[in-house]
C-alpha cells in the first residue's frame, strides 16, 4: 500500500533537455542518424555564410578604406582570395530599390505614404487598439490620400507612374492586389453560390476564366492588347493596367478560398438565421461570412503571399519592381556581377513581408481559434 | 452586324488617322523612348537613377533634335517580349532597345528601322584553360544556349555547316549562361558578341575566359519607329546620322563651338550655320549641334558606354568609321 502511495519522479531520460533531444532527435537510429548530418551540413554552412555576410563582407569601404563606388573596388575583386560580401551596391542604389525613379525632391511623399500606410494597417491588425475607430476612418480614406500623395494633384507635382520602382511598385501592386481582391472575391464567392442562375452562371464564368490563364498572359493582357481595344487619345496608366490585371487574378482566387469557407458553414447556421427573419443580407454579414472568413484565414494568406511574389512578374511587361532594379543594377557597367548580393538582398526583403505575413495569420489564427470545431453538429 | 461594323470602322480609323508622331511629341512636351530593362552598356539605370548607355545616348539625341533638351525624354521599359507591341500601339514613339534588323521585323510587324547604331554578332566564349582558338575545335562540346532566340538557329546552322557536334544546355537569362559557364556546366556561352563582353567583364577574373575570334551572324542593332510616318522616321534617322557624320568630321562635343566658324561646307551645314535642314525636318536650324554638344559624336558615346576603357571593353570593329576598317558610313549632309 505505501509503496503503491510513493510519488515516484518521471525517470530522466523523459524530460528536461535530455528527454527533449532524445524524443525529437534521437528517437531511433535512422533519426539519429538524419539529425547528425543535419548538424553537419549547418556546422559547414552556418560559419561560412556569417562570414560572407557579415564578417568579411564590404559595407560601404572596402578593405583598404576607401569609399566603394564600382564593382571594380569591392574587396572580393580586389583580391580573390579574402573578401565577402560586397553590399555597397545596395548601399548605394539603397534609393532606388526603395523608390525607384521617384524624383529625390518629392520623396518626402512616398515616406509619408509609407508611414501613412503603417498607421491604417494598424487597426486592421491590431483589434485592441485605443481609439481604433477614428483610426479606421482613416484606414477607409488612405487610398485616396495615397493616391494623391504619390500620382500628384492637388496642388502636387504629377509625378508619372513611370518613375515608380523598387519596393514602392512591389508594395502599390501588392496591397491594392490583396484590399481590392478580397471585397470582389467575396462578391464572386457568394454570387458563385448565388441562386439566380445569371449572376451564378456569370461569376463561375469570371472567375473559370480567369483562374484558367497564367498571371503572365494577364498582365501581357493588360498591357498590349487593351491600348489597341482603347480608342485612341484614352491613354491608361501602364500601372493601372498592371494593377488591373492583378486584382482581377487575384480576386477570382480569392472567390474561391472564400467559396470553400462559405461550404464549410453547416446549413443549420443559415435555417437559424432565416427562422429569425434576416434577410440575405444580413444573414451574410452576421452569420455566415464571419465564421466562413474565420475558418479561411489560412489560404486568403497563402494567396496572399503568392500574389506578393508574383509581383515579380511584372518586369516582363516592363515594369521595375523590386527584382528590376535589382536586375537593372546588375546591368549597369559599374556593378556587373555582383549577382548574389542582389538577389540575397531582394530575397531578404522578400522574405520580411512574406513571413511577417504568415507569422500574422499564425496569431490570427491562435486568437480566432479557428482550429476549433464551431456550428451545429 | 451593322453596328459591330462600324465599330471596326471606327478603330481602323483611328489607327490610320495616327499620324504625326512628331507633332505629338512636341504637342507632349516629351520623347516616350523604349529601351531595354536593363543591358550593360545600352540601357541601364547609374547610381542617380538616370538612364545610360547606346541606346539610351540615342533616345536621349532624338529628344535634343526635337527640343534642344537632353531631359525632355521618358524611358519606357520594355522586354524582348513587349518592345514591339508597346511600339506598335503607340505607347512609345520610338525603340532604341538593341533590336535586330531583320526582314520580318521591318516589313511583316510594320515598323521601319532608320538605321544602325551599333553592329553586333553572335559569338562565342570558353574558358582559356580550354585551349581552343577557333569554333570550328568545338566538337562534342556542351554550349549554353539562350532558348527561344535567333541565337539557337544560328548556332544549330553553324555546327551543321563545319561537320561537328555539339549538345545543347538550354538556359533562359544571361545571368542563367553566366552562372552555368563559370561553374563548368558548359564549355561553351554563346550570345551575341556584346553580352559576351558584358559577361566575361563580370567575372571574377576576365583573364580566364576568352571570346573566340568567329562571329557567326549578323547582328545589326538599330533604332525603329512604326511604319508609315515618315516625318518622324527621319527625324530618328537623322539624329543618328547626325553623331556619325560628327565624328566623321571630327566634330565633338568639346569643340562644337569652334567649329561654328569652320570653313568646311559639310561642318557649317550640319551646325545649321548655313542652309535650312533643320526646317525641312520640322527642327530648329540647330538641331544637329545641339546632339553634339550635349551628347557628343557616335564614338563619344561608344567610347564612354561599351569601348575598350569601359568594363565591357568591346573594340570598335566592324562599328569603326568606313574610313577606319568599319562599316559605319552615314549618308552625305547636303
Amino acid at each position: 500500500m505505501n509503496e503503491l502511495n510513493e510519488v515516484r519522479k518521471p525517470p530522466v531520460a523523459t524530460t528536461g533537455i535530455i528527454g527533449w533531444l532524445r524524443i525529437n532527435l534521437f528517437f531511433n537510429w535512422t533519426n539519429s542518424l538524419i539529425t547528425l548530418f543535419v548538424i553537419y551540413c549547418l556546422y559547414q554552412f552556418i560559419p561560412w555564410i556569417l562570414d560572407w555576410t557579415i564578417f568579411s563582407a564590404d559595407f560601404k569601404y572596402n578593405y583598404l578604406g576607401e569609399q566603394i563606388t564600382n564593382q571594380e573596388m569591392c574587396s572580393r575583386n580586389l583580391d580573390p582570395e579574402n573578401g565577402g560580401a560586397c553590399w555597397a551596391v545596395i548601399y548605394v542604389r539603397f534609393y532606388q530599390f526603395i523608390y525607384g525613379f521617384y524624383p529625390k525632391v518629392e520623396v518626402w511623399r512616398v515616406n509619408l505614404a509609407y508611414v501613412m500606410l503603417a498607421f491604417a494597417l494598424l487597426p486592421l491588425l491590431y483589434a485592441k487598439l485605443p481609439y481604433r475607430k477614428y483610426f479606421l476612418y482613416f484606414t477607409y480614406i488612405f487610398p485616396v490620400i495615397a493616391y494623391f500623395l504619390l500620382n500628384g494633384g492637388l496642388g502636387f507635382t504629377e509625378v508619372s507612374t513611370n518613375k515608380w520602382g523598387g519596393l514602392l511598385v512591389t508594395l502599390v501592386l501588392g496591397c491594392t492586389g490583396i484590399a481590392l481582391a478580397f471585397p470582389i472575391g467575396i462578391m464572386l464567392a457568394l454570387g458563385r453560390r448565388s441562386k439566380l442562375p445569371v449572376i451564378s452562371m456569370m461569376c463561375t464564368l469570371f472567375i473559370e476564366f480567369i483562374r484558367g490563364v497564367p498571371l503572365i498572359t494577364l498582365l501581357f493582357f493588360g498591357m498590349v492588347m487593351l491600348p489597341l481595344f482603347l480608342p485612341e487619345g484614352i491613354d491608361m496608366d501602364g500601372l493601372v493596367r498592371v494593377l488591373v490585371a492583378v486584382t482581377l487574378f487575384q480576386s477570382a482566387y480569392m472567390a474561391e478560398v472564400i467559396r470553400g469557407g462559405l461550404q464549410a458553414i453547416p446549413p443549420g447556421q443559415y435555417e437559424a438565421a432565416k427562422s429569425l427573419g434576416m434577410s440575405y443580407w444580413r444573414m451574410n454579414l452576421l452569420i455566415i461570412l464571419p465564421q466562413a472568413i474565420r475558418i479561411s484565414i489560412p489560404p486568403i494568406v497563402n494567396t496572399s503571399i503568392g500574389l506578393f511574389k508574383d509581383t515579380t512578374l511584372v518586369i516582363i511587361v516592363g515594369i521595375l519592381d523590386l527584382l528590376g532594379i535589382g536586375r537593372g543594377t546588375l546591368a549597369d557597367t559599374n556593378w556587373l556581377g555582383l549577382s548574389y548580393e542582389i538577389y540575397f538582398f531582394v530575397s531578404l526583403v522578400f522574405f520580411i513581408f512574406t513571413f511577417g505575413m504568415s507569422r500574422y495569420s499564425l496569431y490570427l489564427e491562435k486568437k480566432l481559434k479557428t482550429g476549433i470545431n464551431m456550428g451545429a453538429d | 452586324m451593322k453596328k459591330l461594323l462600324s465599330i471596326f470602322a471606327v478603330v481602323a480609323f483611328a489607327f490610320s488617322a495616327h499620324a504625326g508622331t512628331l507633332d505629338d511629341v512636341k504637342n507632349r512636351g516629351f520623347l516616350k523612348c523604349g529601351v531595354t530593362t536593363g543591358l550593360a552598356g545600352f540601357a541601364a539605370p547609374d547610381d542617380s537613377g538616370e538612364w545610360a548607355g547606346l541606346d539610351a545616348d540615342m533616345c536621349r539625341a532624338v529628344a535634343v533634335a526635337v527640343f534642344g533638351d537632353r531631359s525632355k525624354v521618358e524611358f519606357i521599359t520594355t522586354t524582348g517580349k513587349s518592345r514591339f507591341p508597346t511600339l506598335a500601339s503607340g505607347e512609345v514613339d520610338m525603340l532604341a532597345r538593341n533590336t535586330t534588323w531583320t526582314i520580318s521585323r521591318d516589313v511583316n510587324l510594320g515598323f521601319e528601322f532608320v538605321g544602325v547604331n551599333f553592329y553586333d554578332g553572335q559569338g562565342f566564349m570558353v574558358p582559356s584553360a580550354l585551349g581552343v582558338s577557333s569554333a570550328t575545335e568545338l566538337d562534342g562540346a556542351t554550349v549554353c544556349i539562350q532558348t527561344g532566340t535567333t541565337t539557337e538557329l544560328n548556332l544549330a546552322d553553324f555546327f551543321r555547316l563545319n561537320g561537328i557536334s555539339y549538345e545543347a544546355l538550354p538556359i533562359e537569362t544571361n545571368d542563367e549562361g553566366k552562372e552555368n559557364l563559370f561553374a563548368g556546366r558548359c564549355d561553351v556561352y554563346t550570345t551575341d558578341a556584346s553580352g559576351l563582353s558584358s559577361t566575361r567583364a563580370a567575372a571574377s577574373n576576365p583573364d580566364k575566359w576568352v571570346v573566340l575570334p568567329e562571329i557567326i551572324s549578323k547582328e545589326p542593332l538599330g533604332p525603329l519607329v512604326r511604319h508609315g510616318d515618315h516625318q518622324w522616321g527621319d527625324v530618328v534617322r537623322w539624329s543618328l546620322n547626325a553623331m556619325i557624320i560628327a565624328e566623321e568630321l571630327g566634330i565633338t562635343s568639346e569643340n562644337v563651338d569652334a567649329q561654328t566658324s569652320s570653313n568646311v561646307p559639310e561642318v557649317l551645314r550640319l551646325l545649321g550655320v548655313e542652309g535650312n535642314y533643320g526646317e525641312m525636318l520640322e527642327l530648329s536650324n540647330d538641331w544637329a549641334y545641339q546632339i553634339i554638344k550635349q551628347i557628343g559624336n557616335y564614338s563619344e558615346s561608344y567610347e564612354a558606354n561599351v569601348g575598350p576603357d569601359t568594363p565591357l571593353e568591346i573594340a570598335r570593329g566592324l562599328n569603326a568609321l568606313w574610313t577606319q576598317g568599319g562599316i559605319l558610313y552615314a549618308p552625305p549632309f547636303r
